[in-house]
């Protein structure tokens, strides 16, 4: 008797345990579907390639997907170099208990966890009144032209964002490059530079990438650090300096969906826009993870 | 780690130095290399090229470490960019606050601003609305005027009704319960903001830790490995979903399902923006929890095992319990990342600042506020700064919750793998 009311409980424990995973992935599941449904019938060459019409209810929304990848490509350039540096300094120079490392991995995790509002905060409050304000005065007398949004300091913003996920990943490559190949290259009489550039880094090379792209991805989708240093409502060019204020695809979703004046009539186009957005995120995270998981495979 | 540098033994720097300067010799040397015990009788031929070969003694010059240049500007360099994370972080707290600063200011020079304030209200306020409004508007004029040496950017077309009372956030007025920033009186209360930022904080976490937690014991403990490797990555790519996606699907279909479903009236509240934030908070919270699971000591399950608990016994009596601060870290965790989401609050939530403990009615966040404000404000202005001490008390908070999550928490946990504590 005892027996089989424990089974029963035993049953139901596993059970709960189980339903809640399914709930979850059916939730994920849901979601790509509704969103797959509601867009794919606006999803064209067309509209992917042309500039919004009418007041954005018609037309594509090529200026989103070039800002988007204009400003993703800024903040590479800025959040990957230094991202791996640090990853280096963690990984080789830094002895692993010391206070000044245990600062700098605290700092990582403090960077990751900060809100991303804050984030647009600080570009509005350092980057444009501080920096650009003092870069206008200093070069332009007092011409206001670095000093309001634009797609640089967005851009440098987001690589704040994504500099940890940087760090991590490259962090992380780094480990799996074996004790042994560095050794063997400082047996040979090569210095710890040389090492690290010709050892080291090669063998973190694909963790270099999976870093880049989860950055790309994580970039790529935040809307909040661009709410007030760069992302435009609605621009009929395109942008051609780094001074000129973009337009990105989850900002034209965050607009189009709540402050836009017929939210309805343009439901199909929000959805496609939303659709672009998650899978292009969604495609670079799988590429990432596979790259990862091959890694994890190889002999070490 | 030592390195060793290219002098630090005679004979290797000795090698490279004759190969250097004789390449065709290469292969006349390496025949007399072998033998290395009989240094003193190839003494005879080391001599006539000028090398003291086979006396590998380490000298005190030739231990010291050398100095290179190029090793010395990259280990600078590298530290120096390490350095960065932490100045960001500091630099972060400097220019969020700093930009709170002239609310101090104005504090400190409250007493004679509110006192003419006063007199002008004392004369007219029985007059009626009209003309103390007018009485307001004079006001206005002056403080433009002014206030205009400071900034620039300033339209007084259209901001003369925020600019008239610059003393109104005050610390008393801070603790109002009105949120009325664009009025032609602005009222600064963060009441209605913090207690909408708690409400829908507890409603997220109250949907998404047990949800997150379950899963991950069952992936943890139950399900076999290749569906572990399934589930895992299938669940963590919730976290790659951008808030504004997450945040767009509950604006645009969670919100009419529920409106449905429960037949409330209000069709964007606090409950639609809690689980779709919940969702954002699953995927922290899921890879966590299972990762503290995963480590619970193999021991000890196998010590439950043995005594004769069955599979599902031992996952909740023990390993359940042994990764209990683990949980609690990863639920502080979630709670950080639902405080600072924007998006989803700015697009879900309905964005009104009421006081009411009704999950179905609207309410506006501390970090939505933020981020629906800031566009319009006017740089320098009193609501400016009060947006940004909003966002340094978001910062302080999620400052002190991960401090807490990793310091507190990890120690509890690793004394209590070590088994330091019962």
């Amino acid at each position: 008797m005892k027996k089989w009311t424990n089974k029963l409980t035993g049953g139901i424990m596993v059970g709960t345990t189980a339903l809640s995973v399914v709930i979850i992935i059916a939730i994920i599941v849901v979601m790509f579907v509704v969103i797959i449904i509601g867009g794919k019938e606006q999803i064209s060459w067309k509209f992917l390639t042309s500039f919004p019409e009418d007041g954005m209810t018609k037309g594509g929304i090529f200026p989103a997907i070039f800002g988007t990848a204009l400003m993703v490509l800024l903040m590479s350039v800025a959040a990957v170099p230094f991202g791996t540096i640090t990853a280096i300094y963690l990984t080789e120079y830094a002895h692993e208990n010391s206070f000044l490392s245990k600062c700098i991995r605290f700092a990582v995790k403090t960077l990751a966890m900060v809100p991303s509002i804050i984030f647009g905060l600080f570009g509005l409050g350092f980057f444009i009144k501080f920096v650009g304000d003092g870069m206008d005065h200093a070069f332009l007398g007092g011409h206001l032209k670095w000093g309001q949004p634009n797609i640089l300091w967005a851009s440098l913003t987001m690589a704040l964002l994504t500099l940890p996920v940087v760090i991590v990943s490259v962090e992380e490559a780094i480990h799996t490059v074996p004790g042994s190949l560095r050794e063997a290259s400082l047996a040979l009489g090569a210095t710890k530079w040389q090492t690290i550039r010709k050892v080291v880094l090669p063998g973190a090379r694909s963790g270099i990438l999976t870093g880049t792209i989860l950055a790309v991805s994580r970039g790529a989708g935040e809307v909040a650090p661009i709410l007030f240093t760069g992302a435009a409502y609605y621009l009929a060019t395109l942008p051609h300096s780094v001074s000129d204020q973009f337009m990105s695809l989850g900002y034209h979703i965050y607009i189009m969906s709540t402050q836009s004046t017929n939210v309805d009539q343009t439901l199909p186009i929000q959805f496609a826009t939303t659709l672009v957005l998650l899978m292009l995120t969604f495609i670079l995270n799988f590429t990432a993870v596979i790259i990862r998981a091959r890694l994890r495979r190889t002999p070490k | 780690m030592k390195v060793a540098s290219e002098g630090d033994a005679t004979f290797v720097f000795e090698k490279s130095v004759e190969m250097d300067n004789e390449p065709t010799n290469f292969e006349e040397p390496k025949e007399k290399l072998i033998p290395q015990d009989k240094g003193e009788e190839l003494t005879s031929d080391k001599k006539t090229r000028g090398l003291v070969r086979g006396t590998y003694r380490f000298t005190a010059d030739s231990l010291k470490k050398k100095v290179r240049l190029s090793e010395f500007i990259s280990e600078k360099v590298i530290t120096g960019v390490a350095f960065l994370t932490i100045t960001i972080i500091v630099l972060i707290f400097l220019f969020v606050f700093r930009e709170t600063l002239p609310l101090f200011r104005q504090h400190s020079q409250k007493v004679t601003t509110t006192a003419q304030v006063q007199e002008q209200y004392g004369s007219d306020e029985g007059a009626g609305r009209n003309a103390g409004n007018q009485e307001v508007y004079g006001i206005t004029k002056d403080s433009i005027t002014s206030a205009d040496n400071s900034r620039e950017t300033i339209e007084p077309g259209n901001n003369e009704g925020r600019v008239i009372f610059p003393d109104k956030a005050t610390f008393k007025g801070l603790w109002g319960k009105e949120w009325m920033p664009v009025s032609d009186k602005p009222r600064y209360g963060l009441m209605p903001l913090i207690l909408g930022t708690f409400k829908i904080s507890i409603l997220a976490i109250l949907f998404a830790a047990p949800l997150a937690i379950l899963a991950a014991l069952f992936s943890a403990a139950f399900s076999p490995k290749w569906l572990r490797e399934i589930i895992k990555p299938a669940i963590e790519l919730l976290a790659g979903f951008p808030s504004v996606v997450i945040g767009f699907f509950a604006l645009m279909v969670m919100a009419s399902v529920f409106q449905n479903f429960f037949g409330y009236s209000t069709r964007l509240n606090a409950f639609v923006g809690g689980i779709a934030m919940a969702l954002a908070a699953i995927p922290i919270i899921f890879t966590m929890t299972e990762d503290v699971m995963t480590a619970v000591p193999e021991s000890y399950k196998e010590a439950s095992l043995a005594l004769g608990a069955s599979k599902w016994q031992t996952a909740f009596y023990v390993t359940l319990p042994a990764a209990t601060p683990g949980i609690f870290a990863a639920i502080l965790l979630g709670i950080g990342r639902i405080f600072g989401e924007t998006m989803i609050a700015l697009m879900a939530t309905g964005n009104a600042a009421l006081i009411s403990m009704n999950p179905f009615e609207s309410v506006r966040t501390l970090s939505a506020t933020i981020g629906a404000e800031m566009a319009e404000v006017v740089f320098g202005d009193t609501h400016y700064s009060v947006l940004f001490l909003i966002g340094s008390l978001l910062f302080i908070f999620t400052f002190a919750l991960n401090a807490f999550a990793e310091f507190y928490v990890k120690g509890k946990m690793v004394a209590r793998f070590q088994g330091r504590i019962a």
